[in-house]
């Protein structure tokens, strides 16, 4: 009934318009591709929000893709060490664009309770982070309340997210390169 | 609790071996600590490991402790269990920064096998060398790393970052619960 009053050039079956970057952000954050960074005890965290009872697909974040060249989304959940900080790197640097990336947990957001010789003071400091999610261990709400954060900021901001990294940026540059 | 007067089973037969190797002893529970002289150390591990009336065949455990400022500065404490006699033993051995064996023990390694990588372990962050050990580079810690991060007089603070890190814009400053200026916090050693 609602929708009658509202849009009545729906219902009769006629079209309406929107913008493509629209449809584009909405069709990116509904099938998000993860790449699950798993260092520590938030890593079961996110196991238990992935599998059946919490059930992370139903936000379209379905499979976990152990390639980063076939990952949106980079999930560090866990410590990251100053051994380990290169590694997370280099597979940020091999994502392609555009692609997110979460901190999960507070040791990923900031070190959590470790400043010691050992761990990186927050994945910031690192790589470029698009959502902290809070918690240690995160409860499987506030991580799916993330990843609608997440989806928010993809439906707004489009592909280039907090970071401000832009991907037609990054392919001029490539086509640069390769003149 | 008061002692037992009577010397107990393990450290009794370690003394009658090697008179003058135990320096200190208790024990608590039942379970007996001995601690020994430094170039005693592996000649009662040895004991320990092959006498018939002690069969400690399951090293469980080797760390150590710093006490900076005192002398010996460092304790390497073993862990010692019998899976056939069923008891235990703590052993312990100071380990002096001083002089031309500075910071150095025999390994243990060739006695029990498991000693390998928790002597690795120690020397990664205590810097304790084990002389004979096969293979002793750090273990936990990268190559590049400088210094041993569990020695009392390593600072806190200092990190040694493998990768070029971001700036930081503001960090709260857990001791005086403000924001800091970043200027001042990128000085300080992260
Ligand atoms: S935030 Fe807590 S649960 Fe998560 S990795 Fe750190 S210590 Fe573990």
């Amino acid at each position: 009934m609602g929708v009658k009053t509202k849009a009545p050039a729906i219902e009769q079956g006629a079209f309406f318009t929107t913008r493509l970057d629209a449809v584009l952000n909405w069709a990116r954050k509904y099938s998000l591709f993860q790449y699950p960074f798993a260092t520590a005890c938030c890593g079961m965290e996110f196991m238990a929000t992935a599998a059946s009872h919490y059930d992370q697909a139903r936000f379209g974040a379905e499979i976990p893709r152990f390639s980063p060249r076939q990952s949106d989304v980079l999930w560090v959940a866990g410590t990251i060490n100053h051994k380990m900080a290169p590694i997370v790197k280099r597979v940020h640097e091999q994502m392609a664009h555009p692609k997110w990336v979460i901190a999960f947990g507070a040791c990923a957001s900031s070190g959590g309770f470790y400043q010691n010789y050992a761990v990186v003071q927050g994945l910031d400091r690192v790589i470029p982070v698009d959502v902290y999610i809070g918690g240690c261990p995160p409860r499987p709400e506030a991580v799916l309340d993330g990843l609608i954060a997440l989806q928010d900021l993809i439906q707004t901001r489009g592909p280039t997210g907090h970071t401000g990294i832009n991907p037609r940026q990054t392919k001029e540059v490539l086509l640069l390169s390769r003149q | 609790m008061t002692a037992p007067a009577e010397t107990p089973p393990i450290t009794a037969r370690v003394e009658e071996k090697f008179p003058g190797a135990v320096t200190a002893s208790h024990q608590q529970f039942g379970d007996e600590t001995i601690t020994v002289a430094k170039d005693q150390y592996l000649a009662v591990m040895t004991l320990l490991r092959n006498d018939p009336t002690l069969k400690f065949n399951l090293m469980v455990d080797l760390s150590a402790v710093d006490f900076l400022g005192q002398s010996p500065r460092f304790q390497v404490v073993v862990h010692l269990k019998s899976l056939s006699l069923g008891h235990r033993l703590r052993v312990k051995v100071g380990v002096g920064e001083d002089g031309p064996e500075a910071c150095t023990l025999p390994t243990i390694s060739k006695l029990w096998v498991a000693a390998d990588w928790y002597e690795r372990e120690c020397f990664d962050m205590y810097g304790i060398r084990f002389q004979g050990h096969p293979n002793l580079k750090r273990l936990l810690l990268y190559e590049s790393f400088v210094g041993h991060p569990l020695r009392k007089d390593y600072d806190i603070h200092l990190q040694q970052p493998r990768v070029e890190l971001r700036p930081v814009r503001e960090r709260y400053d857990y001791q005086n619960r403000n924001l800091t200026d970043p200027s001042e916090t990128e000085r300080r050693p992260l």
